[in-house]
């Protein structure tokens, strides 16, 4: 299934969000969206995930109007999604959070049969807590809670699946564990990312955010370059090869004294805080 | 906790719930020869047509019957509308109480008892009580939200200041009323089952059975509830709506429970903390457990409120608090699962 944004616009209390964000994601690609803190990458997701409305524009997955055409659980049944940093106040169990991801599936009268027992089983299996499934969330480590709502999201069965930061909070071989497996399940996928090495890496395609537009569409060898990251994170960059993996790899250094740099951080910032405030 | 070990405990509930509606018809305020009280019960079910006498009829069919038949649908409502307002708020602190339910539906029962129900469009107290306990939680969460969302910590203050303003106009009342009303108005703010009738148990116990299934068929839609806005979208709630269906079945619980038993309070919060800490937060099987314990919670502590100082009555909060409070904080030191 493809995904289509087109000029959409998010406001929240009065504050331009996002404006005419418009995407196109391919079947089975993995677009990564990047740009600083509060550039509006999580606000663009929520879009997708159903959570904020946009007020004006369209999310169209396979060219039907996620918010028009499609009800909520129809829409859980296309795309999964991992949020940022799910706190879970109730103390539920490892499997009883995976199992959440049928829902959708499930109608009022419905009781979870043995299909979905396996599903549940199989999603465990595939991020490798199997072992932990009477585990209650809250004695997780942070790295163990990531994979569990990626389990849940992959119970959910959607040809779609979005990802808020997925590697936060992660030890270095934990991200890279994530990503091989979001790599190796072959889904449509859209993750915003942080660092740019991962998203040169496993991304198929990448657009850029700043201050809620896309300055920059495309593969990542073409679109991370020294002036577009300059410009956009304020950071000097060099792009190499990866002395192990022979990939992309950029290091990036912060820039001194440079007047441009801190403007553009203080606008960042007060695009930044709206959407907190309103949590 | 294995299928096989909840319906285990759902049946062992059942039983219990059973035996406490035994027991507290059996005994009461009055000493009866319990040979008396079965006869005079079998009497009214037609299993056999002996001679009973008026008084003993009087006594155990027209007061003790229903009254415990009301505790055990009072204490499941409160115990079920507690769990429903802590997903709603997403805070294990929300409860009938501490929102102001409680407190608004005393005020509008003191209201229709000094000023006259003709005032209020001739609604009884019970009526003053419904009306008023839906207007308080309304007013609660419209205080509480902002843009459509509700913070867990703005909702407990919103209710807890609505709660002391329909206290203090209670208070305020209260200074001018006949000592007569006053025993009337204790009943409301204290909380009681005393005033129960067979009038009176049909539409709670409707509503509360109703409410309770809608929401265990709900349970899935709960769990994803309870874990933030965000993923509820995410997994395909309609959050917004969803909300309002909660929000419309706590009120009529919370307003039918409060309207035929006054101000209990302790019950709602810890019930359902209680239920989570045996069988965990996954509403298809915690709200039955919240439900039938509640019930049978409740059934044993106005036993206790109408036995312990024959032959007068004790006030039922001061037993909900009493055996609720030590069970609650024994269950809290032990259990390795919570709600916060």
């Amino acid at each position: 299934m493809n995904v289509t944004i087109a000029g959409v616009d998010v406001t929240i209390d009065d504050q331009p969000i996002l404006t005419g964000v418009s995407m196109e994601v391919s079947s089975g690609h993995v677009h990564g969206i990047i740009g600083p803190n509060g550039s509006g990458k999580s606000t663009l997701l929520r879009a997708i995930y159903r959570s904020l409305r946009p007020s004006a524009g369209a999310v169209l997955i396979d060219g039907a109007d996620l918010w028009r055409q499609l009800t909520a659980r129809a829409s859980a049944r296309r795309r999964a999604v991992v949020t940022q940093d799910s706190a879970i106040d109730f103390d539920f169990s490892v499997r009883e959070v995976v199992a959440m991801g049928r829902a959708p599936h499930k109608g009022m009268f419905d009781r979870d049969d043995r299909r979905d027992a396996a599903i549940i089983d199989e999603a465990l299996d595939s991020v490798g807590m199997s072992w932990a499934g009477s585990r209650l969330v809250a004695t997780l480590s942070g790295g163990e809670r990531q994979r569990v709502l990626l389990a849940r999201a992959l119970a959910q069965q959607a040809p779609i699946l979005v990802l808020d930061e997925p590697t936060n909070h992660l030890d270095v071989r934990a991200q890279l564990e994530l990503l091989d497996l979001v790599r190796s399940l072959g889904l449509t996928t859209i993750a915003a990312l942080h660092d740019l090495d991962h998203a040169a890496s496993v991304c198929d395609a990448v657009s850029v955010l700043r201050r809620g537009t896309v300055v920059a569409s495309g593969a990542p060898l073409e679109v991370l370059t020294p002036a577009m990251i300059r410009d956009v994170f304020g950071v000097r960059a060099h792009i190499g090869t990866h002395p192990l993996t022979g990939m992309l790899h950029i290091a990036v250094a912060a820039i001194t004294d440079d007047p441009d740099r801190q403007a553009d951080d203080q606008t960042g910032h007060q695009i930044e805080r709206p959407p907190e405030d309103h949590r | 906790m294995s299928g096989g070990g909840f319906v285990a405990l759902v049946v062992g509930l059942l039983l219990a719930l059973v035996a406490s509606l035994f027991i507290g018809i059996s005994l009461g305020t009055v000493t009866l020869p319990f040979g008396e009280v079965w006869r005079v019960v079998g009497s009214h079910l037609g299993w056999h047509d002996g001679e009973i006498s008026a008084v003993q009829d009087q006594i155990i069919w027209e007061f003790r019957t229903p009254r415990v038949l009301l505790a055990a649908v009072v204490g499941a409502g409160l115990s079920v509308a507690g769990a429903c307002l802590q997903v709603l708020a997403r805070n294990g602190l929300a409860d009938p109480y501490v929102l102001g339910v409680s407190s608004g539906a005393g005020l509008g029962a003191v209201l229709a008892i000094t000023i006259g129900s003709s005032v209020l469009g001739g609604l009884g107290a019970s009526g003053a009580a419904f009306v008023f306990s839906l207007l308080t939680l309304v007013l609660v969460f419209l205080f509480a939200q902002r843009g459509g969302r509700i913070g867990p910590t703005r909702l407990v203050l919103a209710g807890v200041a609505v709660s002391y303003l329909a206290t203090a106009a209670t208070s305020f009342v209260q200074l001018y009323v006949n000592p007569l009303e006053l025993r009337g108005i204790m009943f409301w703010i204290l909380g009681s089952l005393a005033s129960a009738s067979w009038d009176d148990l049909g539409l709670p116990t409707l509503a509360i059975v109703v409410s309770t299934a809608w929401l265990v068929a709900r349970g899935r839609s709960m769990n994803v509830m309870a874990t933030g806005d965000d993923t509820a979208s995410a997994l395909g709630v309609d959050v917004n709506r969803f909300r309002i269906e909660l929000l419309v079945i706590s009120s009529l619980l919370t307003a039918t429970a409060v309207s035929v038993s006054g101000g209990i309070g302790f019950v709602g919060l810890m019930v359902p903390h209680a239920a989570r800490f045996v069988v965990g937060p996954e509403h298809r099987r915690m709200l039955p457990v919240c439900a039938l314990g509640g019930a049978v919670f409740m059934v044993l502590v106005d036993l206790l409120s109408r036995v312990v100082d024959r032959p007068n009555e004790l006030p039922v909060g001061i037993f909900t608090a009493a055996l609720g409070a030590p069970f609650f904080l024994v269950l809290l030191r032990r259990s390795g699962r919570g709600a916060v």
